[in-house]
């Protein structure tokens, strides 16, 4: 086991693109951490590098104590899981997992006694005599697992695992992961472009964004911190809503009336005519059933809602709006980015389920401004966000 | 679907494959037949020979016919099995390459492959077979050997690189972070699952060899190059006045009995599904 360490990482392809630019990421020794972002944005190619499957264009990689760049995979010590599995096809189960042993000419003895350990630990012990084309989807990634954990490497690298799982499957091997690299304690990098996984399974969670870190945090503090829109927009589902809102007199005006933020929420806006509000849709409600102890630190306002989608355990309403052109232009750009696309600009409310609005109705509704953001809208930084967690994440880099 | 009409299916396909079974088979029945009838049995007009008798097959093993045919199957075995070794050993190059490397000139070397498999063998003969006797190539193995890759080679560069394409090269990386050299990941990971493509076009590439005809007539004119279906058309019957058909079915049914085996022998390699379940499949 083994901490990594990056420092001033780039990788840079033949056409002078730089898909993974000047990262710098500690990862301490047992630590399990989540690389994040939509398609594209240079995760997978910084795990490759990691593994060894990549040259590094400049920078230092840090295994333990050793710089590792010019090193093989294979004297790099790391287990990885790859995405489609990357079983050996005309190898039974038992050898599949015996590989990396039989590759260390380790005896018959103990490369027996160590399958079956493994082989126990993912319940494949029925499993081993049959050929990888005979198991299920499920069976196969507990496979490609257990050919990791045999190696007692210094770290795990998975490359999104789970996502040639469907979803019921997804859950509980999710839920596995986490219990196996717990109770074995061992270095993980994870990558994935599923926010779930993201936020479940890792110590920290890095988010990165066209080969440049943006923001490296807790769970916790990466959905209730954003750095920036980015962030703000790729963490959490549904996602966080942008509101324009114009600067006037310490007031800020936005399509649903003017708002005062409190003392806590209001950053310096001089200087300022239009910032974005970002407000996560939990942060609204329904403002009759709001309670009196907490209302006056929202607003209420006026809304015609013209779609609400009852869950169960919650419901969303969808507010339609205008917004200036320009606004509408940058969100449109920032969804695109995100690997979705915005037709409209709209609010997405949640709603306590014991709220009785109706579809196609004006509704009178609250938004509680003590979580409200305050983001700028031509850098895309947070101006309420503390500084605490830039200085913290070791050199992450907002844009 | 109810069953009666599963049954009814079912019965169609059975008539529908035996009708073509018989289509197919029937000529290789009557051959088998045709050389186990005496000569005097021959123009008897019945599907069975009235007295089965090894005549014919005395004939071309240890009879008159015996130089004539052991030295063409000699001949056959020995060119079909060079033509194979060599297109298959050079087609693995080729295709590796076109699966695995990005250059430039790629789709040339397949639609070359491709264009040299459209000219009809006939074209050819004529020039080769002056070309050969003036560099004296006529009537040599080299002679045989050399036309046969232009028919081989074209067929196993395709299936190859086809073959090639489908294997998960990702195997290859996982190989290697498990503790792999490139050198071992390629010997225990890729070439197991490139054998079966291998074999399969060697197999396809000897039938080629072994069953052309027209070369074999054309570019030898003795027994010293000449393979099996040429010298099937120089057999003669006891007299000149005997009709030679009993001895050329017992040679057939001689030639065919390699390529059977060798089908039998490895149709369970030329298992295509082997690279099942490598990815998520």
């Amino acid at each position: 086991m083994a901490a990594i360490t990056m420092r001033n990482v780039v990788k840079q392809y033949g056409d002078g693109f730089p898909a993974v630019n000047d990262i710098n990421l500690d990862i301490a020794d047992g630590e399990f951490v989540i690389l994040v972002g939509p398609s594209g944005c240079g995760k997978s190619t910084l795990l490759r590098m990691i593994v060894g499957l990549e040259d590094i264009t400049s920078g230092d990689l840090f295994i333990g104590d050793t710089r590792v760049n010019e090193k093989a995979p294979r004297d790099r010590n790391l287990a990885m899981v790859f995405q489609n599995y990357a079983l050996y096809p005309h190898l039974t189960v038992f050898e599949n997992i015996a590989f990396p042993l039989r590759l260390q000419k380790l005896d018959d003895a103990e490369i027996e006694r160590r399958v079956h350990g493994a082989a126990e630990l993912l319940e494949l012990v029925e499993h081993l005599g049959r050929k990888p084309a005979n198991l299920s989807g499920g069976q196969r990634q507990r496979v490609a697992m257990g050919r990791a954990i045999v190696r007692q490497a210094q770290a795990f690298l998975f490359d999104e695992p789970l996502s040639n799982l469907d979803a019921k499957l997804r859950g509980q091997m999710r839920t596995e992961i986490a219990r196996l690299q717990k109770r074995l304690g061992i270095t993980t990098v994870y990558v994935t472009h599923d926010q779930v996984e993201a936020m479940t399974l890792g110590d920290r969670v890095a988010v990165l964004r066209k080969g440049i870190l943006q923001q490296v945090a807790s769970p916790r503090e990466l959905y209730r911190e954003p750095v920036n829109l980015f962030v703000a927009g790729f963490i959490g589902s549904p996602p966080m809503n942008f509101i324009p809102a114009v600067v006037s007199a310490g007031e800020l005006n936005t399509p649903f009336g003017a708002m005062r933020l409190p003392d806590s929420r209001s950053p310096e806006l001089d200087g300022k005519d239009i910032v974005l509000l970002g407000a996560r849709p939990e942060s609204f409600d329904d403002a009759a059933i709001v309670s009196d102890a907490v209302r006056d630190h929202g607003v209420t306002f006026e809304a015609n809602i013209d779609v609400i989608e009852w869950l169960g355990n919650e419901q969303y309403a969808y507010v339609p709006y205008e917004a200036p052109d320009d606004i509408r232009d940058q969100l449109a750009d920032l969804e695109r980015e995100l690997d979705s696309e915005a037709l409209r600009t709209q609010l997405v409310v949640g709603l306590d389920t014991a709220s009785q609005i109706a579809e196609n109705s004006t509704a009178s509704l609250w938004l509680d401004l003590r979580q409200v953001h305050v983001f700028d809208p031509v850098s895309g930084f947070n101006m309420t966000a503390r500084d605490v967690n830039v200085d913290e994440s070791a050199g992450a880099t907002a844009v | 679907m109810d069953e009666r009409t599963t049954l009814r299916q079912k019965a169609l396909w059975w008539i529908a494959g035996a009708a073509v079974l018989i289509y197919a088979l029937f000529p290789v029945a009557w051959i088998v037949s045709l050389s186990f009838k005496s000569a005097a049995d021959l123009g008897n007009r019945q599907f069975l020979p009235a007295d089965a008798v090894l005549d014919n097959y005395e004939m071309i093993l240890v009879g008159d016919a015996q130089t004539l045919f052991l030295s063409a199957l000699r001949n056959s075995i020995g060119i079909a099995v060079i033509a194979t070794f060599l297109a298959v050993l050079l087609s693995t190059f080729c295709a590796y390459a076109i699966a695995r490397l990005e250059f430039p000139g790629k789709k040339v070397i397949l639609t070359t492959a491709l264009a040299v498999a459209i000219f009809p063998v006939i074209s050819i003969v004529t020039p080769l077979f002056n070309l050969w006797r003036h560099i004296g190539l006529y009537d040599t193995w080299p002679g045989v050997i050399i036309p046969y890759l232009s028919l081989t080679l074209p067929i196993s560069i395709w299936t190859l690189s086809a073959f090639f394409r489908q294997i998960p090269w990702e195997l290859e990386q996982a190989a290697q972070v498990d503790g792999a050299t490139t050198w071992q990941a390629f010997r225990r990971v890729i070439v197991p699952l490139a054998t079966p493509g291998v074999f399969t076009t060697a197999i396809i590439s000897f039938f080629i060899a072994w069953n052309d005809f027209v070369y074999g007539i054309s570019l030898t004119s003795t027994e010293a190059a000449r393979p099996v279906p040429a010298a099937l058309a120089f057999f003669t019957g006891a007299s000149q006045f005997e009709d030679p058909a009993g001895a050329i079915a017992a040679a057939a049914v001689i030639v065919t009995i390699p390529v059977v085996v060798l089908v039998l022998l490895f149709q369970r390699r030329i298992v295509s599904g082997l690279t099942q379940g490598a990815v998520k499949g």
